[in-house]
Order: C-alpha cells, then sequence, then structure tokens
C-alpha cells in the first residue's frame, strides 16, 4: 500500500481528507504513483501534470523522505519506505505568492 | 422572485442573493476559496446548472457544474486539446509561438440547451461541450482567420467574450484580445473577421489590417441581434449589421478607453461604459468612478455619479466585471479591482454597494429567478 499526501486545494477537489492510499503492482515510481492516484481520482487529471505530455506542472513539487524528487526521472523506482508505506509521496503546491 | 449574482474574484467564487426588490443582500462565503474565478455563470435554458471556470498557477484549469443553484458542485471535463488551425500565433517579440492552453476565461450557456456550452480561452480559441461540460472539443475553424498573426494583449492571447443570436444560434460572435472580433453564421463551421471599420492606429500601423484589433467587449440586445456594440482598447463603437461593419459612438465620453460594455435590458438603444484614463493608467479620470450612460446608441453620454465614489477612486472594472439584470426597473451591476460590487436598480441613476470588500473582481453575472 502506498500512502499519498495531497496540497489542501487537491484534497478538497478529491474529497479526501489525510493521505490517500493506493494499491500499485511493479515497481513504484513517480509515474505509477500518479497513474494510480488519476485513475482513482478523476477530478485530478490535469491538476497535478499535464493531460497530454503528463510533464509535471511548474509549480508542483514531490517530497520524498525528506529529499525533493522533484526533478528526478518518473520511472526512477522510488525509496522502499514509500513502496511498503512506511513514508508518504508528498505532492506539494511550490512556494509561489499570488 | 429571486436575484442571484454570480461574482468571480481573484481569490474565489460569491453568490450574492436577494428578493426583487435588491435592497437586502445576503453574501454567501466563499466557494472555490484561493482560486481565480474568471468566469462564473448560469444557463439559461437551466437556470439551476451553473458552470464555473477556476484555475491557479498550481493546479491549473478547473470546471466544475451545479446543478442546485450553485449549493453543491462537480468538477466536469477540464481537458482542452487544441485541433486543427495553425500550429503557432505571433508573440510579442515577432516570433512565432506554439499554441499553449493557459485557462478559460469565458463560459457560454446555450440559451436553449442545457448541456451546451462554449467556453473562450487563452491562448484563443473556442471550445464547445455538448455534454454539460463533461468534454470538450475545439470549434475549429476559428484559428483558421489568420490565427498565425493573432498576438497577446497586456492580458494574455485569450478569448474572452462569446455572443449568441438568440434568435439563431448558429450565429456567433467571438472577441479575442489582441486579435479582433470574428462572426460564424454556421455554428463555427466558419469564420470571418468583423473588424472593418474599426481603427487601431496606435497598435496596427495598417489602417486595412482585419485582425489584430485589441476588442475589450462586445455587447448585443437579444431583441437586435444585428445592434453590436464594442468597447475596444481605444474607442466605443457600434454596428447595424451584425459586426460587418463599424462606426465609432465615443462622442464626448471623457476617455473611450475601458473595458466592459452593457445594454439596457428594455432599452436597446441605451447603453453603458466605465471609461478609464488610458491603456496604462487603468482607473478612472480624476479618481471619480462613473459610469456613463448613452440613451441614443452612442456618442451622446451622461455621466451617472449618484452614490459612486467622486473623489480618490483608483479602481477598474475589468471587461466581464458588469452586467445587467432583466427586472422591469432594471438592475445594473458592477464589480471592481479593489473588491466592491456596486448596483443601481434604477437603470443607473443611483448606485449603492452591495459589498466592499472581496477579493479584486474578476466577472460579475447575474440571474432572475421565479
Amino acid at each position: 500500500m502506498i500512502l499519498v499526501k495531497l496540497p489542501a486545494h487537491l484534497r478538497k477537489l478529491a474529497r479526501v481528507s489525510g493521505k490517500v492510499s493506493l494499491e500499485l503492482e511493479g515497481t513504484v515510481t513517480q509515474r505509477s504513483i500518479l497513474d494510480a492516484l488519476e485513475a482513482r481520482y478523476p477530478m485530478l487529471r490535469g491538476t497535478i501534470r499535464d493531460h497530454n505530455t503528463l510533464q509535471r506542472r511548474p509549480f508542483i513539487r514531490f517530497f520524498v523522505c525528506g529529499e525533493d524528487w522533484t526533478h528526478e526521472a518518473p520511472d526512477r523506482p522510488l525509496p522502499e519506505a514509500v513502496a511498503h508505506g512506511k513514508e508518504p509521496f508528498n505532492i506539494v503546491g511550490a512556494m509561489a505568492g499570488g | 422572485m429571486q436575484v442571484r449574482l454570480l461574482v468571480g474574484t481573484k481569490k474565489g467564487a460569491f453568490i450574492l442573493t436577494s428578493d426583487e426588490k435588491r435592497d437586502r443582500w445576503e453574501v454567501s462565503e466563499p466557494l472555490f476559496g484561493g482560486w481565480e474565478i474568471y468566469h462564473l455563470k448560469g444557463s439559461p435554458a437551466e437556470p439551476q446548472r451553473l458552470f464555473v471556470s477556476q484555475s491557479n498557477g498550481w493546479f491549473g484549469q478547473l470546471i466544475q457544474r451545479s446543478d442546485d443553484g450553485g449549493q453543491t458542485w462537480e468538477p466536469v471535463g477540464n481537458e482542452f486539446v487544441y485541433q486543427g488551425g495553425p500550429a503557432t500565433h505571433q508573440d510579442f517579440n515577432g516570433t512565432q509561438q506554439p499554441w499553449n492552453f493557459k485557462r478559460v476565461w469565458y463560459l457560454e450557456p446555450s440559451g436553449t440547451e442545457p448541456d451546451l456550452i462554449y467556453a473562450g480561452v487563452e491562448d484563443a480559441a473556442l471550445f464547445r461541450s455538448r455534454d454539460g461540460g463533461l468534454t470538450w472539443q475545439e470549434v475549429e475553424g476559428l484559428r483558421e482567420v489568420k490565427g498565425n498573426l493573432w498576438q497577446p494583449g497586456a492580458g494574455g492571447l485569450c478569448l474572452h467574450k462569446i455572443l449568441i443570436d438568440p434568435e439563431d444560434e448558429n450565429r456567433i460572435i467571438v472577441a479575442i484580445s489582441a486579435a479582433g472580433a470574428f462572426r460564424s453564421d454556421d455554428a463555427g463551421k466558419t469564420w470571418r473577421p468583423a473588424t472593418r471599420g474599426l481603427k487601431s492606429p496606435y497598435e496596427l500601423p495598417d489602417p486595412d489590417a482585419d485582425v489584430g484589433h485589441c476588442i475589450h467587449n462586445i455587447a448585443m440586445h437579444p431583441s437586435r441581434p444585428d445592434v453590436l456594440f464594442m468597447q475596444k482598447h481605444w474607442d466605443v463603437m457600434r454596428s447595424d449589421d451584425g459586426g460587418e461593419s463599424w462606426i465609432e459612438i465615443s462622442g464626448n465620453l471623457p476617455s473611450d478607453f475601458g473595458f466592459p460594455i452593457i445594454v439596457h435590458p428594455h432599452e436597446p438603444e441605451t447603453i453603458y461604459v466605465i471609461p478609464i484614463l488610458s491603456d496604462s493608467e487603468h482607473y478612472p479620470p480624476e479618481g471619480k468612478l462613473r459610469v456613463y450612460r448613452s440613451r441614443t446608441g452612442g456618442n451622446e453620454w451622461e455621466a451617472l455619479t449618484e452614490g459612486l465614489p467622486q473623489n480618490d477612486s483608483y479602481v477598474n472594472v475589468l471587461r466581464s466585471a458588469m452586467t445587467v439584470d432583466t427586472l422591469d426597473s432594471c438592475g445594473i451591476y458592477f464589480g471592481t479591482t479593489g473588491g466592491q460590487v456596486y448596483g443601481s436598480m434604477d437603470s443607473g441613476d443611483t448606485w449603492k454597494p452591495i459589498v466592499r470588500d472581496l477579493p479584486k473582481v474578476l466577472s460579475v453575472e447575474v440571474q432572475v429567478l421565479p
């Protein structure tokens, strides 16, 4: 089981509170988590990554086990702690005013 | 009878409700707090059906729909994929840039079909949904009209107004900053510029240019769809042939720069604008917030000031932030960049603030409900 922590606006949009838990098969990566997340919560499509290119939106960050994984390759395997649900995959709105 | 104002702001939407007297208003809690609400509009065919365009820099564009007058909302489709048309448009620096979807500026539900709705987007294109907003398809022919020459205005390359002829919904007029006005007579299959007579010498050296004009807004009276009124970047204009040709009607306005323009619901020759000083000085001349009314279809304008601040007022009223209701004693409403929403319940003779301290107001629409 994978745990995903969403920013407040997206928790509200997906109508969830706390962390989201997802079941994944195979290697756990940014891409596999986001694919599973969007499949379960279709209203999140387009809010984290572009509909077509699947590129991360510019002001979205991915934090994992205290490290910034934003610029890592989307298919790079995530740490075991995330794959085993001990640590969440954090999706964060970047610091930006407005 | 209930009057419902739908107010989009920089940080959320607000629904303001009153009875038909319109002297006491209830202001909702923020809806979609923290999101920019470029537009919020009800379906004339099914007035409890509302559509909202919400976006922000972090999470992009969402469209939500309510079928109970705004009490509950459901996300619908937010995928806007450009089809045909030219691959690139002109940028500020003269280079050609690929079309890149940024946000939805304007939503126009059909007057007769609850599931049919149009969306005007940035980078400029027109989209249509036939399933109540679940999916969107580009109305492809529009960008074929010299789209490679379109370029952004200061606010972006945005399609910000959609007018549907209530007598023939195949006739559609759209306005784009800074590309111009375009008309279709076949439900969007083919388009042509609707700009003859517009002069933009400061922005367009070619006096005969048919695209590139910075249209700020266009208004139509439903009883006379061939008569159109336009607030251009500079100049207030009028067309009596559905946009085929335009004449200037700025007359005695203190400035012919502004954003909104509206028509009185019962007097098709009575129109309203809110002049601001210039393209860079987006505030009223002399610090006086004045609505100008012409009862002669233009050229002769009177200042409407009673109840509006007449000193130290330096707010702007954005292009979609002014509207009229359809009650016998016509209500006029506008929202400012300072967060005030003003209303007049006597066709503009006197004004009162309905609410003073909202975030920057981006759009105002009104519904009259039985």
